[in-house]
């Protein structure tokens, strides 16, 4: 977190905690991990948990189609308005870690047209185990990575295993049928990230999706302090 | 005034949008017209001759402190598809936040209050060059130079087209490029006596076409 990061005069620096009135921005948070580790799907459960007490809009960052946007709006997890898609010329980390300049477009039109927000999730596309978002795009990260991808993941580590600020280990209901050892994968995961928090989530069950909420609330209540 | 101010700013890294757009290649693989090195070529040389001419005068003239605004609607004047008007105000937006973090300048931020969603990226891109100390020359240097570097780029993700093709392309294409920004230049020069007319308006009826079908496609790889 780099909550007092501010610039001097009129220059409108992606990272400034302030908007150009004054008031301060919303939170945002960046969920990144690998394909199909249910990065949407975390995003749309994080919707249903904290629409009724926040106002909140989601950034999707597809590699070629609208697809997540299209299923978050599908699911109604918030309105239209609320959700906005990046496109990223094929490449996801190029547009949440290299070159913002779109991202940065898109969350201050989401301010500028809705009004006040409290928190922004920016979603990127699925990408590889390196893929992390620039601090100048987000406060915070979540890396989703599920277990059905293999519960060496935690073991090979990279910087989104290590350094994000929660890990979501993330379709637990599968583990007997895919043959992954939770307590090998948390054990690897405490080795890897030290004191960093790692939760472990299945949307079927709902095991797990009230801690990422919960998690999520304690970074704006940071934020806002 | 920094030389190698013109290389951060010619860097296809400088963070400013364009690693997402095609400059209409995606459209042109699609439809089977560039399917190799050489259709790239050819591709880029009309682009260059062009799109790229026209804005390499833009930035020039803009460098040399023609008014914005008037040069700003000169771009809308000279670009037909609205899908293509639209996108060069979003990296010409996108442009304007990476530079006013890089060479901070009040010239940037008044152009920023005028246009909050965005001016002609050319336009932005020849007050960028005045604020990073750069003159008129180089600023049409940059434009020519994107106009086939985002294509080139571009074709080696869509075909997987071999990078070093790809490099040997914009290699041969560099006396042209000479060529252009010189043109660009002397056109730009003529603004304070002429009045705008005195920039290009050349176009490529295709590029302009394809845009505007290439933005309805569902399913694509780049912006535009």
């Amino acid at each position: 977190m780099h909550l007092d990061h501010t610039h001097d005069g009129p220059t409108a620096v992606s990272a400034d905690a302030h908007r150009p009135d004054g008031r301060r921005r919303a939170l945002r948070i960046g969920l990144g991990g690998p394909v199909g580790s249910g990065k949407t799907a975390t995003v749309a459960g994080l919707c249903r948990a904290l629409r009724d007490e926040l106002s909140l809009a989601v950034v999707t960052n597809d590699i070629y189609t609208r697809e997540d946007a299209e299923f978050l709006l599908r699911e109604a997890v918030l309105p239209p308005e609320r959700i906005t898609a990046v496109e990223t010329g094929a490449c996801p980390h190029t547009a949440i870690r290299d070159d913002i300049s779109a991202n940065l477009e898109a969350v201050e039109d989401l301010e500028d047209e809705i009004g006040p927000l409290d928190l922004i999730l920016v979603e990127s596309g699925g990408d590889n185990l390196t893929a992390t978002f620039s601090k100048g795009l987000v406060d915070a990260q979540i890396f989703v990575i599920d277990v059905a991808g293999g519960d060496d993941i935690p073991r090979k580590g990279g910087p989104g295993v290590t350094t994000a600020d929660l890990l979501v280990v993330n379709k637990t209901d599968l583990a007997p049928y895919v043959g992954s050892d939770l307590a090998r994968m948390a054990a690897d995961a405490r080795a890897q990230r030290a004191e960093l928090p790692v939760v472990f989530q299945s949307l079927r069950t709902r095991a797990g999706v009230g801690e990422v909420a919960g998690w999520v609330r304690a970074q704006l209540a940071a934020w806002t302090a | 005034m920094s030389r190698a101010a013109l290389l951060v700013l010619a860097d296809g890294r400088f963070p400013a949008g364009g690693h997402a757009h095609s400059g209409g290649a995606e459209a042109a693989v699609r439809a089977g017209r560039i399917t190799g090195a050489a259709s790239l070529e050819d591709f880029c040389r009309g682009r260059l001759h062009t799109t790229g001419l026209v804005s390499a005068s833009l930035a020039a003239a803009a460098a040399l402190g023609a008014d914005p605004v008037t040069l700003d609607a000169a771009a809308d004047a000279r670009t037909p598809s609205s899908a293509l008007r639209a996108v060069a105000r979003r990296l010409g937006r996108q442009l304007m936040r990476a530079a006013r973090a890089t060479w901070p300048s009040g010239e940037l931020d008044s152009l920023a209050r005028e246009f909050p969603k965005g001016a002609h990226q050319p336009v932005v891109l020849g007050l960028v060059a005045r604020a990073a100390g750069l003159g008129a020359q180089d600023a049409a240097y940059c434009a020519a130079y994107e106009s086939v570097s985002g294509p080139a780029t571009a074709v080696v993700r869509l075909l997987s087209l071999d990078p070093f093709d790809a490099s040997a392309v914009l290699a041969r294409l560099a006396p042209e490029l000479d060529l252009v920004a010189d043109r660009a230049g002397e056109a730009a020069r003529r603004v304070p006596s002429d009045g705008i007319e005195a920039l290009p308006a050349v176009s490529a009826p295709l590029l302009e076409i394809t845009a505007e079908d290439h933005a309805t496609w569902p399913v694509r790889l780049f912006a535009s």
